[in-house]
């Protein structure tokens, strides 16, 4: 007996009906490289070069600073690679520098840009121009992504954590830890979570942490939610009673059974919660409250353009990519979502076996499963 | 003979690239009371409603005639003249095909309002008429009543009283009376002959049940995979069947397979005087402060031998299941005694409930639910296992599975299958073999076969006739069937609103009941 024989778990199954939604699969791949890139930014951006080589000695800028001094300078101080003496000195004959493909960091002054005034032009020295404070549009565009999509990130991880984890108790214990739970969630879903972060971001100076903490503590809530209906709608079917009649203890049930049967509104949520995180601080950063100046920021750069209209390099750019972003984030759920669906049919061909054949009857379970059976009310209501 | 009513011609049926019905043709006469026999997934059900075109998305072929006119080719409009007037259905699960937001009533004038001329108040009048008609008492009354106000066989009265509104010349029944309990299910296919003789009406009965068959039809068509194999009268039809398949399917209906036990045979489970609440609101006011209790088992009393079948036999609602999970111990007792062994169960400790978890095991109804979908058949297996005999080696342990599997008739390679690639009866041997894993000594069966076509059922049935043969399991049978419970118990406890009303020897229960409703639930049944 062959023991090969191919069975799909539900994991590659959901992978294979994702692959098969070409534009949420395309997206997913469009979103990690600009991602990778950006996790990578001191190399695509940076205004060191990436290594020199200067009679005949090797150096590291990116991890040491060097005196001006060290090639051919005046002065003790920290090398300004933009300098345009520098930069003759590295190009002479048997030197070398290797500049990365955007020459700034998301804070570069140059002190040596052809630009009139701020916020300037696109030019050929700085591609989508320069921002209000003369700081390279590209530069600070790739770090601001970086920053909104690691925030997303992280915030979403610690939502799902959190709603997971409160959701999933609140389920499978139900009667009254669930109506406790039920109430302490109302009490801290009415609390007013803009006027505290305004509140907060007054008292204290407003960082990065300080913003994060206070979205997780309330971006769990609607997650927990759904979580919860799925343990509730779980803990009833049989399986659970079996595995609870094989003297499995709660804690073993909850991890091996119920959660994984109750993932669906968890990974379908996914990246609409990203979508949201991003949105979130580019809102905050928009009024002010968010992470201050020199840091790169979408929601700054929104603003500046809201304050400087005739540099239209500044608006169209920003949200060029916050658009982007977040259409990319959108496909990608889509694609999660009926991926997720079982209402929507595979249409592979059924696979062949000798041995066991794939009933109707497996389908139509899975048809139920999804309560996309046409109601009966339905046909009835044609009938009369 | 006179041209039939309708007349189905060269049907098929696909649902894309799959063909669910290969040239069917089958006529009604009218007046005629036709069953349409199959088992899941042979076509009867999708045939029925391609008659009215309720399918969507589906290429229909061939042609329907209704009296000459080609339903396949009808304009829509056309097409929804017919369907309720000339052409009505009842269907088989009567709580979600009335719209639970409008009352009986509206949804029986609505039919009236749209296909006669009658006055709204003149339409009540004979709705509540109707109503009458299909014996719902208190009609005046009832006629306002919403879906959910109703009982199960109440509602399938007003489903039917809705169908009749119109005086249909063909009345298309899908599995009405499955979802029911046995003993309303023959009040209600009295029901359906009274008012067919009344109407004159032709009747499609679509059903797997053939005991239905038999007290219904006049002529039957039978159905495997989509395609029609035998017609024939009733009778010659039951007892001269043509078709091999027909031959298996009325072969199926559940054979006594029942060995002696012995007296001296050592009880391995004793209830005594079992008592299960469930908290119940009070209505008004009073459900803020206290609630009521709900008794929903009530001096029970059950004992098991090893090597022996007791079939547990009730209606939905009687406390069948509740008894089950009291005896499980997934629910508490409020009051009574339980003893395993010899040892009771109500003060143990861990490890001694781990032990009675594992001799103790069950094997539910739904073969859908009862297996994690997101587990593998080993992994759904070893679970068990993994808990109890976690000092197996890797080796001895995957040894295990294998015979087990074995045991319950599946192949190796469904080891590293997900439970959704199985059809139902093999998942309920997936359940089984989960369950014998373990080498229980009391096997729980909850509505085993309940879920499953006949000829599965029969084979489960005589799977678990053959591991109580080799291992002298004890079984407690829980049904509604009394076929089954025939089929494989020593002994019978009938269950009725939580007591148990009736309990013996289930060959001498069953040819001469006592209790009124031991006599009723036979004579409905058998």
């Amino acid at each position: 007996m062959s023991a090969a024989l191919h069975a799909e778990s539900p994991g590659t199954r959901i992978w294979r009906r994702f692959k098969r939604h070409r534009i949420g699969y395309w997206s997913l791949w469009i979103f990690l490289t600009l991602y990778g890139l950006s996790l990578i930014g001191e190399l695509v951006s940076n205004d060191t070069p990436l290594f020199i080589y200067y009679q005949g000695n090797w150096f590291f800028p990116l991890f040491v600073d060097y005196p001006e001094s060290v090639f051919g300078g005046q002065l003790p101080t920290f090398t300004d690679y933009l300098d345009p003496f520098i930069r003759a000195q590295l190009a002479a004959p048997g030197n070398f520098a290797l500049y990365p493909p955007n020459p700034y960091y998301y804070d570069t002054l140059n002190y040596f840009s052809a630009a009139e005034h701020f916020p300037g032009p696109p030019s050929a020295e700085n591609w989508l121009g320069l921002d209000a404070a003369g700081y390279d549009m590209t530069a600070r565009l790739l770090y601001g992504f970086r920053i909104s999509v690691t925030f997303a990130l992280a915030l979403t991880l610690i939502g799902t954590l959190l709603g997971i984890a409160i959701g999933a108790l609140q389920g499978y214990f139900a009667g009254k830890v669930d109506l406790l739970g039920q109430r302490l969630i109302e009490i801290w879903s009415s609390m007013p979570e803009l006027y505290l972060l305004i509140i907060f971001a007054s008292m204290f100076n407003s960082s990065f942490i300080l913003i994060f903490i206070l979205l997780s503590l309330f971006s769990w809530m609607q997650l927990s939610d759904y979580v919860r209906v799925e343990f509730l709608r779980n803990r009833q079917l049989e399986y659970v009673k079996a595995a609870r009649a094989l003297g499995l203890s709660s804690g073993q049930i909850i991890w091996r059974h119920v959660l994984p049967n109750s993932m669906t509104p968890v990974i379908t949520f996914l990246p609409f919660r990203m979508s949201a995180g991003i949105m979130a601080l580019a809102s905050l950063d928009f009024l002010g409250l968010g992470v201050s100046s020199p840091a790169p920021s979408l929601g700054n750069l929104l603003s500046q353009g809201k304050q400087n209209l005739d540099a239209w390099w500044i608006s169209l750019a920003t949200f060029t990519v916050l658009v982007g972003t977040l259409l990319l984030l959108t496909f990608m759920g889509e694609a999660l979502r009926d991926a997720l669906d079982n209402r929507i049919a595979d249409d592979e061909p059924e696979e062949e076996d000798d041995r066991i054949h794939l009933s109707r009857e497996s389908e139509r379970a899975q048809a139920s499963d999804a309560h996309s059976a046409p109601s009966t009310r339905d046909k009835l209501l044609e009938v009369s | 003979m006179s041209e039939a009513l309708l007349k189905i011609e060269n049907l098929s049926i696909s649902f894309g690239k799959r063909q669910a019905v290969h040239g069917l043709d089958l006529e009604i006469q009218a007046g005629e009371r036709l069953a349409l026999v199959g088992e899941s997934g042979s076509g009867k059900t999708v045939t029925a409603l391609s008659i009215l075109r309720l399918l969507e998305r589906v290429s229909l072929d061939g042609r329907i005639l209704l009296q000459g006119r080609d339903l396949l080719a009808l304009p829509l409009e056309e097409l929804r003249e017919i369907r309720g007037r000339d052409v009505a259905m009842i269907f088989q699960e009567p709580m979600t095909a009335l719209n639970p937001l409008h009352s009986i009533g509206q949804q029986i004038i609505e039919t009236l309002l749209l296909h006669s001329d009658l006055s709204p108040a003149e339409a009540r009048e004979k709705a509540i008429h109707l109503l009458s008609r299909t014996g719902l008492r208190e009609p005046e009354r009832r006629i306002d009543s919403y879906p959910h106000q109703l009982s199960g066989g109440q509602r399938q009265r007003a489903m039917i009283a809705m169908a009749l509104a119109c005086k249909p010349k063909l009345l298309i029944a899908d599995e009405p009376t499955t979802a029911l309990d046995w003993t309303i299910r023959a009040r209600i296919i009295k029901l359906l002959l009274d008012l067919q003789e009344e109407f004159g009406m032709a009747v499609l009965l679509i059903t797997h049940d053939l005991n239905l068959v038999r007290r219904f039809a006049q002529r039957v068509a039978v159905m495997e995979k989509g395609r029609l194999v035998e017609t024939g009268h009733t009778e010659q039809l039951f007892n001269a069947p043509q078709h091999p398949y027909t031959i298996k399917l009325l072969n199926s209906l559940p054979q006594r397979e029942v060995e002696d036990v012995a007296l001296s045979s050592p009880v391995l489970l004793e209830a005594r005087k079992l008592r299960v609440e469930y908290p119940k609101r009070l209505p008004g006011w009073r459900g803020w402060f206290s609630s009521g209790r709900f008794v929903a088992v009530e001096g029970a009393d059950l004992l098991l031998r090893a090597g022996e079948t007791i079939g547990v036999v009730g209606e939905s609602g009687s406390g069948k299941s509740t008894l089950v999970q009291a005896i499980l111990r997934l629910i508490p007792l409020h009051s009574g005694s339980l003893e395993f062994a010899g040892k009771p169960l109500q003060q143990q400790n861990r490890r001694e409930q781990l032990d009675f978890r594992s001799r103790v095991q069950v094997v539910f109804q739904d073969p859908f639910g009862s297996l994690s979908p997101r587990q593998t058949v080993e992994r759904i297996i070893a679970e068990g296992l993994d808990l109890h005999f976690a000092d197996l080696s890797e080796e001895e342990r995957h040894l295990r599975i294998l015979d087990v599997l074995a045991e319950v008739g599946l192949p190796r390679s469904a080891l590293r299958r997900y439970p959704h690639e199985f059809s139902g009866g093999q998942r309920q041997r997936i359940a089984i073999a989960r369950a014998i894993v373990l080498q229980p000594q009391v096997l729980i069966l909850d509505e085993p076969t309940s879920a499953l076509d006949v000829s599965i059922q029969k084979q489960i049935l005589e799977l678990l006739a053959s591991l109580q043969r080799k291992y002298g399991l004890s079984y407690l049978l829980i049904s509604h069937d009394l076929s089954v419970v025939n089929a494989l118990a020593h002994r019978i406890y009938v269950l009725k609103d939580g007591e148990i009303v009736e309990e013996g020897e289930t060959t001498q229960v069953i040819a001469r009941p006592t209790h009124p409703y031991t006599q009723r639930l036979v004579h409905a049944t058998l």
